[in-house]
């Protein structure tokens, strides 16, 4: 690495030279690079350099392959408890017999894994950490060691989170939403250990998480390329900016909640108890304060990923970049005004309802704005099915489902009927699942070139493609028809309801069981492929997919401190595709 | 188009019904409208040799406006369905049509308890009839219903009624239904309320007036609880 070429850039002033003298307790850490010639270029202690990093992109593997360790752990539960449902009482294969306690214990840890332990990591603190320094054209995060904490802080979370399965009791069973008083009291819930621990482990992962947010909003409003007005930033990075802010505003009620909580099971408090004058139902509206737009959360980082990928490979600029912009935010706005549809028959005033009925229909105004958009944006194109673009352009078909659903669970008198039952479940899995998986596909396959300067194998990528999106729609359009016919959820044995027996239903239980298992043993499939091509993939250039944000105008993969030629200097937005007056079809940001 | 799998038994599931049938049309023309839309650009643009993307900014009015319209129509279609959606919903949450009858409901981990009113007509009286796991009502007759739960959250939910609704311990939630179908059915609790959750079925069995009054009178003069051969909090299948 050329540090003079570095430190020049430097001059430049932005916002860097603030924490420059953070280097000197950090062995690998980037500091000012000013830093680094101290230390001469000796290669830390390999455990130092993985473990101990302070590297946004060493930082944001750390949190991808936690991530990925955890949705085989989430995928593990589901496979479990599905094969209950589908062979009641069958000792289930590499499992054995599943009881009652164990199925809601396997039910509770797969929700909360997937949403907080899977989604959020990938999404936010993986892409956000390895993207956002590259793609706004600076060599770090601002709060390097801050970062690390973070990550070390998710860590301790999760494996707080897996303790608690061998704790006495077992792990919580309460379901993720953890209602009280059951989630409250030992003697109701029957986890003495389990449920504290629960709790711990996910107000411990929202710290880890606040971190990291504060990083990201600090990082992007200081250290952007020179040139890089607010209009010239990718969509996937506004994203992850916009879901970090709602996330840190929404997260402070649901952390006192967790606290009063957490004095309610182990010090004997009231707060959601009624016997000692509390109120239960006011866990609910803290908790979906938070929960409702923690789902816009997971998805606005999707929607900006699924952008990068489509202009790309439809060689396009994005439609409307300012609409999109400001429905993201307003989709954030609104999405603070809705929470209490979770809770239409909870017993809160039924007028209430009807706001919340209102509220909720109208944000379906700018969710559909934002697929409308990215519609569009294929008009006139010239698109490559690549693999990703299969996985972004699968994620606006299916995504679309999820979100018409909605507006049956939103339509208070409709959801009279459908309120806990799988229809719901099978609802935001078309949301949850596109978000969680669709997108952070489409995002490995995309960025796999600039992570690890290779290509993985398309042709696999496509058969992975293919099998999971159709195993996928089997399991839950049987788990729509379900939710139609009465079953409701959480539910470990339907042979004791005569009317959920009826022709037909276990056939559908059985079909979502098996379609999970294909779906399952496909991932094999990516994750071969994913650490092969690491290692023996077909070698790739700087810039594979000839893209225009700046994280493909450096190195693939890119060196400690990112620009080995300097810090470039943007010139224009990040979606000048097939522009007339260019030779090319792209146009990089910083190209003069 | 639910009551196809699950009998339309009260005299508003109807109603809910046809909410979720105008729901199902719009939302599904939207739907498929969307998706044909997605595939016709996928496979029209799809890359060809020398032909090269158009370059459109989206930023002026004449482009916004595909994206607009179809905003406009999504909008008016919402207040549609808010209008169909909040009607029922007073018709079923927000009124109390008077009662010919009450039934107390308890909830606990993990059964149900069903207090009637008996011979009478009123609960809290010594003739009251309490039934565990089963819940005995009259065709045509207009129930109101006291929830009450001794521990936890439970949901007491009838599907063929398409009635649902939360109990809180420490409170009582008032409701209503009118059956209009005989026969028997389940009731469901479907709030997870733990390990039982899964196991805590009852029956709801809807009568004529005359078979009603047969049953009302075989338990007339017996004691305050009837406990039926199963007993309930037993967990089935357990260990
Ligand atoms: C047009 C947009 C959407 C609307 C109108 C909508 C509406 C609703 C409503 C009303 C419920 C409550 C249903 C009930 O419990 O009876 C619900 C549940 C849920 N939705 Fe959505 N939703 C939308 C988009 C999303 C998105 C984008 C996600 C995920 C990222 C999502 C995730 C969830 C989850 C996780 C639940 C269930 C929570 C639980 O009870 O465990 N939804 N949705
Ligand atoms: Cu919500
Ligand atoms: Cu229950």
């Amino acid at each position: 690495m050329s540090s003079t070429a570095t430190d020049t850039a430097h001059g430049d002033g932005h916002g860097h030279d603030a924490h420059a003298p953070s280097g000197w307790d950090d062995p690998h850490g980037h500091g000012g690079h000013g830093a680094h010639d101290a230390h001469g270029h000796a290669e830390p202690h390999w455990l130092i350099k993985y473990f101990w990093s302070t590297d946004h992109k060493i930082i944001g593997m750390q949190y991808l392959f936690t991530g990925m360790f955890m949705a085989l752990i989430g995928g593990f539960a589901v496979y479990v408890f599905r094969m209950q449902l589908a062979f009641p009482g069958m000792s289930v294969p590499f499992y054995g017999r599943v009881t009652a306690t164990d199925y809601n214990a396997l039910v509770t840890t797969h929700g909360s894994v997937m949403i907080f332990w899977v989604a959020m990591p990938v999404l936010i603190a993986a892409l956000g950490n390895y993207l956002i320094p590259l793609m706004i054209g600076c060599d770090d995060m601002v709060f390097p060691r801050l970062n690390r904490l973070s990550y070390q802080l998710f860590l301790i979370s999760a494996i707080v989170l897996i303790y608690s399965f061998f704790v006495d009791g077992g792990a919580f069973g309460g379901a993720w939403t953890a209602y009280p008083p059951l989630s409250a009291k030992a003697e109701y819930n029957l986890t003495p250990t389990g449920a504290p621990l629960w709790l711990f482990a996910v107000a411990l992962e929202f710290a880890a998480f606040l971190l990291g947010g504060i990083n990201f909003v600090t990082t992007v409003m200081n250290s952007r390329a020179k040139g890089m007005k607010m209009f010239d930033v990718p969509i996937v990075v506004w994203m992850i900016i916009i879901a970090s802010i709602l996330f840190m505003a929404s997260v402070g009620p649901l952390i006192a909640g967790a606290v009063m909580l957490m004095f309610d099971q182990t010090i004997g408090t009231g707060f959601f108890d009624p016997n000692k004058g509390g109120d239960p139902v006011l866990w609910q509206h803290l908790f979906w304060f938070f929960g409702h737009p923690e789902v816009y959360v997971v998805l606005l980082p999707a929607m900006g990923i699924v952008a990068e990928v489509i202009t790309t490979f439809s060689r396009k600029k994005l439609f409307a970049y300012k609409s999109v912009l400001y429905t993201a935010v307003g989709t954030g706005g609104l999405s603070f005004f809705v929470w209490a549809h979770h809770q239409f028959i909870a017993g809160i005033d039924p007028r209430m309802a009807n706001i919340f009925s209102v509220t909720t229909l109208l944000i379906s105004i700018p969710v559909a704005e934002m697929v409308f958009v990215y519609i569009a944006t294929l008009f006139g194109g010239s698109i490559r099915l690549t693999t990703p673009m299969l996985w972004a352009l699968a994620f606006i078909a299916e995504f679309l489902l999820g979100g018409v659903t909605g507006i049956f669970l939103g339509a208070s008198g409709a959801d009279i009927y459908f309120h806990d039952t799988y229809f719901v479940i099978a609802h935001f899995h078309y949301t949850f699942f596109p978000i969680a998986f669709i997108a952070s596909f489409a995002a490995l396959t995309y960025w796999f070139p600039k992570m690890f300067g290779r290509y993985m194998n398309d042709t696999w990528g496509k058969v992975h493609f293919w099998i999971s999106i159709i195993s996928f729609n089997c399991i839950f359009i049987p788990l729509f028809l379900l939710g139609a016919r009465g079953d409701h959820r959480r539910i470990y044995d339907y042979t004791h309801f005569p009317d959920l027996m009826k022709s037909g239903m276990q056939d559908l239980r059985i079909l979502a069981t098996l379609s999970l298992v294909v779906l399952l043993v496909t991932q094999v499939i990516f994750l071969v492929n994913f650490f092969y091509s690491m290692v023996k993939g077909k070698k790739a250039e700087q810039n594979p997919w000839k893209a225009n944000t700046l994280e493909w105008q450096c190195p693939s993969p890119p060196p400690h401190g990112n620009f080995p030629d300097g810090l470039p200097t943007v010139h224009r937005g990040p979606y000048e595709f097939s522009h007339p007056d260019r030779q090319e079809d792209y146009w990089p940001q910083n190209a003069s | 188009m639910i009551d196809t799998y699950v009998p339309n038994g009260s005299s508003f599931a109807g109603d809910i019904d046809h909410v979720i049938l105008v729901i199902t049309a719009i939302t599904g023309f939207w739907f498929f409208l969307a998706e044909a839309v997605l595939f016709y650009l996928i496979i029209k643009y799809g890359e060809q040799e020398g032909v090269r993307a158009k370059y459109v900014a989206g930023e002026d009015p004449k482009e916004k406006r595909w994206v607009a319209w179809p905003h406009y129509i999504t909008l008016l279609f919402d207040i549609y369905i808010i209008f169909a959606a909040i009607s029922v919903w007073q018709d079923v949450k927000q009124t109390m049509p008077q009662a010919d009858e009450t039934v107390r409901v308890i909830a606990q981990q993990w059964a149900w308890t069903f207090v009637h009113p008996g011979a009478d007509g009123k609960l809290d009286t010594p003739d009251d009839i309490r039934v565990v796991d089963e819940l005995h009502v009259v065709k045509g007759k207009t129930y109101h219903f006291e929830l009450q739960s001794r521990d936890v959250l439970h949901s007491f939910s009838i599907p063929i009624f398409r009635l649902k609704q939360d109990i809180i311990p420490g409170r009582t939630v008032r409701g209503w239904f009118k059956p209009t179908l005989t026969g028997g059915y389940d009731i469901q609790c479907t709030e997870i309320c733990g390990i039982g959750h899964g196991i805590m079925p009852a029956r709801i069995i809807v009568e004529t007036p005359e078979d009603h009054a047969a049953w009302v009178l075989a338990l007339t003069p017996t004691q305050a609880a009837i406990t039926p051969s199963e007993q309930p909090t037993q967990l089935g299948g357990m260990p």
